[in-house]
Order: structure tokens, then sequence, then C-alpha cells
């Protein structure tokens, strides 16, 4: 449906994206993820065409957006966009509403019924009337989501729909999009700095790190098997290291990191250079020296910081290497841990994830 | 000094009794200049939103040339106009020289690059963040040119309303190209003028009283339309 070829754009000398190249399915939710500033609105302007790239092909629906005024307005009318930070013309939130429909000439009695479904969508009812300048964020959000909504776009551009929003609201956005997407098969392109926004929501997860796509996946594979150490830190990896394959038999590898050995399921030939990657909630803590599990790796340590996130516990243990666990308060009670305790720190060899370092 | 009071009490009794000729010279004057100002408008908005909207070499050195133009001294217009307009000149032909059309034009080159250098501000003042919106939400050139024109209403009347004031109040062009004939394109202004030098005074003052509340009107109306 939306095809990026070796997309560049720059903004005078400063490079915003650098050859970026992807595309989006027909009746999928793409996810950009990446911290702010890395050109995620920059592709939602450039593929709205509000913005032209320095080179590279934009195709939407197969049709090159390089194209005349009035071919660029006719594909602009099968999207839309949600801005992240929506800007509301001057008039009540009616005439608003209504913009996109006025532009393509809908007649009036259908535009009033439109306005208000959208409107009921976005649970707004009765808003017609009020003044659009004069709204909340939060309701402003919702009026640009309407009126997004209002032309039954095909694509459905949002930046950061929800970042201006209190957590009802956002659980009511994101509610309204996969509606959306299921409903009406709307192909829905959205960008997020909210990693679990994004799981919650995408087909596919695309991660924008400096300027660059660094890995288009389904969450799973970005979450579980991110492709480098950049990606596996921004989508909450927080134990990462760099070792190398000392020997591998059929399939379970020692890895040597530091000087500790450990052993993790992968493809790998002895000799080779890797990467590794546990996801904090993977690792299985015991108290005290005794106790160790069943699992491959063991490894002692002492546990040198407890910081609360939320309902979980992040607990950094020095066991030669730092390891992060986070663990739910409750087992961090049972346990009987502590700062400064001993604890073994245990993880299945399948838990890991290898990636090969290409130098 | 008592000239002067009685000056003021005779004008008082001009425009309390509504004398005829106070009057008449009163609605030339607004009909002239109103209708100056509107076609002025519909010439110096579109302008106004060619220049914004469009990218062309030249484009700043045009704006300075207009903002200049704000302080077109009016005689010059007058002048302008005149030659335009008299036998010689190349509109001659039309017989506008000291009509009330050829007033009328004269004002409306009066104010014309004030309201161009006011739409301009006006639709400057709109945000970048409306226009992407309006783009985005399929307008098409003309009607994102449109929209961003009524987002602008309020800031291009206020400017419409400072041509108004300009025209109302000059009295080079409409002395020059109007010639001050009793009865036919004597305004207030011109008015003024000769029936100052003809030592009129009373007439004067209460011709000069209806002229400071219209401009006091106008001024009240600028700032009501930039309360909005």
């Amino acid at each position: 449906m939306i095809e990026l070829v070796s997309v560049c754009k720059r903004f005078g000398g400063k490079e915003v994206l650098r050859d970026l190249t992807f595309s989006v399915q027909k009746g999928e939710i793409f996810t950009l993820i990446g911290p702010s500033g890395t050109g995620k609105t920059t592709i939602l302007r450039l593929i709205n065409m509000l913005d032209d790239p320095t080179s590279g092909t934009i195709l939407i629906d197969g049709r090159d957006t390089k194209a005349s005024e009035g071919e660029r307005v006719m594909l602009r009318r099968r999207m839309s966009v949600v801005f992240q930070k929506p800007a509301a013309l001057r008039g009540n939130v009616y005439e608003n509403v209504a913009l996109g429909l006025k532009f393509r000439g809908t007649p009036a009695g259908e535009v009033r019924q439109r306005v208000s479904e959208a409107l009921g969508l976005v649970g707004l009812e009765g808003y017609e009337e009020r003044n659009a300048t004069t709204l909340s964020g939060g309701e402003l959000q919702r009026v640009a989501i309407a009126r997004a909504l209002v032309s039954r776009p095909e694509i459905l551009l949002m930046d950061e729909p929800t970042a201006n929003l209190d957590p009802g609201s956002t659980e009511r956005i994101e509610n309204l999009i996969l509606t959306q997407n299921r409903q009406f098969g709307t192909t829905i392109v959205l960008s997020t700095h909210d990693m679990i926004q994004g799981q919650r929501l995408a087909t596919r997860i695309a991660v924008i790190l400096d300027r660059e796509l660094r890995q288009v996946g389904d969450s799973r594979e970005i979450f579980y098997h991110p492709g480098s150490r950049e990606v596996a830190r921004m989508v909450g990896v927080e134990n990462i290291f760099d070792g190398r394959i000392i020997a591998n038999e059929e399939g379970l590898a020692s890895i040597d990191v530091g000087g500790f050995t450990i052993f993790a399921t992968c493809p790998y030939p002895a000799g080779s250079s890797v990467t590794v990657f546990i996801r904090p909630e993977e690792l299985l803590l015991l108290g005290g020296e005794k106790g160790r599990s069943s699992a491959r790796n063991n490894l002692l340590g002492t546990i040198s910081r407890v910081t609360p996130i939320g309902p979980n516990i992040r607990i950094q243990v020095d066991a030669g290497v730092l390891l992060v666990a986070v663990i739910t308060r409750r087992s961090y009670d049972d346990l009987g841990l502590s700062p400064g305790a001993p604890v073994y720190c245990s993880f299945k060899a399948s838990a890991l994830h290898v990636v090969e370092r290409v130098r | 000094m008592n000239e002067i009071i009685e000056g003021f009490i005779q004008a008082g009794e001009l425009i309390i009794s509504l004398d005829p000729e106070v009057l008449e010279i009163t609605a030339r004057s607004l009909l002239i200049s109103l209708a100056a100002t509107l076609i002025a408008s519909l010439i110096a908005i579109p302008i106004g939103g060619f220049i914004h909207f469009r990218e062309f070499g030249g484009k700043r050195g045009l704006i300075t040339i207009i903002q200049t133009l704000y302080a077109l001294p009016t005689v010059i217009a007058g002048l302008f106009v005149f030659l335009l307009l008299s036998r010689v000149g190349p509109f001659g032909f039309l017989g506008l020289l000291f009509t009330p059309v050829g007033m009328i034009i004269g004002q409306t080159v009066l104010v014309i690059p004030l309201m161009v250098g006011m739409t301009l501000i006006a639709l400057s003042g709109v945000k970048q963040s409306i226009q992407d919106e309006v783009v985005s939400l399929g307008a098409t050139t003309a009607q994102t040119v449109a929209t961003i024109i009524k987002e602008a209403r309020f800031a291009i009347m206020g400017g419409v309303i400072l041509g108004f004031g300009r025209a109302i109040s000059e009295v080079g062009a409409a002395m020059i190209i109007g010639g001050n004939i009793r009865g036919y394109t004597r305004v207030l202004t011109t008015a003024i003028a000769l029936e100052t030098s003809m030592g009129n005074i009373a007439f004067s003052i209460a011709l000069g009283i209806i002229l400071l509340v219209i401009a006091m009107i106008v001024t009240a109306a600028l700032f009501l339309v930039q309360e909005r």
C-alpha cells in the first residue's frame, strides 16, 4: 500500500532521514518506534506529501507521489493524518470535523450525519457547537481523530496519537485504532516512543534510530530477537554482553563473556564474535548461596541496586558482570531479597538471544 | 478667541439641525471611501494571498516596496491618478477626472498597498500547522488559500478598516482628482480645507467633528475586530 525506496530527506544541510526502504501492507498497523527527534514525524509527512523526499521514491498504492498537484490531492484524499499537536481552525467543532468532507464536496446532509458519527467514535457526542480553539489538549486530540476518520480514509497516519492523553483516553483511542483497522481494513501507520503501545497495536514494528531504519518485524521479533545492540536497548533489553563463542555442540554454545561462561542456544560456530541479549524478565533470582536452579546458567552475585517500577522491582546484580532483573514485588518479598544480599541469577540457555557481531 | 468659541457653538447647531449641506457632504465622503475600500479589498486581499502562497524571485523586495507605499503621500497618489485620467492621459477618454468615480479610483490606489501589506501580515500570522492540517485534509491549492484567508479573516478585516480610515481622512487625492466641486465631488476633507481658507470656521469645525467621530468609530471597530 505504501512503499518507500531509498528515501533520504534533508532540511537545509541537516540530514533527517537516511536511505529508508520499507513497505507497509494493505490493512496492517505499521508502527514506527524510536526516540524523539529521529525522523518519525518526517516519515509521516513524506507519506502525506506535506514534504518531499530529497531523494528516493515513495509510492502510494503503486502511484508515485512525485506527481502533479491535482494527482497529489487525489492521493491525499485517500488518507488522513492525526498530527502530534493537532491545530484547530477558528470556528466550532462541527466546522473543524466537517472540513475534509467540504473539500471533497460531500453533500451537506451526509456531512452532518458523518460528523456526528465521527464525534461519537471518539466519545465527543454533542460537541458540535463547542468552540474548537478553546478545547483542552485531550479534547482537541480526539476532535483531530474524528476529523481524520470522518473522510473514511484508506490510510490513516498518526503521529504519537496518545502522547497528550490520560490513560483512560489512551485506552479508548487504542481501541478505536484497532476497531478502525479490523472493521474497515484501514491501513494505519503510527509513530510512538512507547514500546508497549507499539507491541499492543502493531502488526509490524519498524525501529527508527539515528535517522535510519534499523529493523522491521512483528513485535515478537523486535522484542525477543533484536538485530543489534541499539535496537535491543530501545526495546528494553537491559542485559547486553559482547562475547566470543568457545564451543558449539549441536546448537548449545558456550560463550565467553568477559571471563564468564554462559550457555545459549544459537547456530554460530566456535570463534564467532557475538552479542548476547537477555530480557530482564527472563532472569530468575534465587536467594541464598545454595539455591541453584536447574537452568543452564547460574551466576552468583550480590544485589547492588533495587528500584521499584510500578508493581515490579528492578534489581541490579553484580555477578562480575552487571545483570538486571525485573521481578514482581511479591517475589521480591517472598525471596527475602535485600540490597547487599547474595543471590543466584539463573536463566535458561533458550532465553538468551544471540546475534553475530558484524564488524 | 471668541470667534473660535462662536465657531464651535455654530458647528453644534449645524450638526444638531441636520444641515442639508453637512449631511450631503458626509454622505458623499462615506460613499466614496466605502466604495474605494471595497474595491481595494477585492484587489488587495487576493494579491496578498498570491504573494504569501507563491515563492518567486524578488518576493522580499516586492514586500519592501509595498511597505514603503504604506506612507504613499496622498498628493502623489492623486497626481498619479490625475495624470492617468486627465484628457491627455491614457484613460482621458473615460472622462472620469473631477468625478466621484475618479476619486474612488484615487483612494483605491492609495490604500491598496496598505491593505496588501496588512493581508500579508495577517496571513503570516496563521501558523504553519494550520496550513498542514488543511492540506492534509485534502484541500486543493485554491481551497487551501481560501481556507487560510478565512482563518485570518479578523486580522485581514483589521487591515480593511485601517484602509478605510486612510481613505476617508485623506485630502490630497480627493482634492486633485475630485476638484472639490460643490454638490458633486466635495467631501469632508476638501470642504474643511476650502471653508477654513474662506474663513467659514463654523462649517469647518462641524465637518471636523463629524470626521473625528467617523475616525473614532473606525478605531473602535478595529479594536473590536482585533479582540476576536
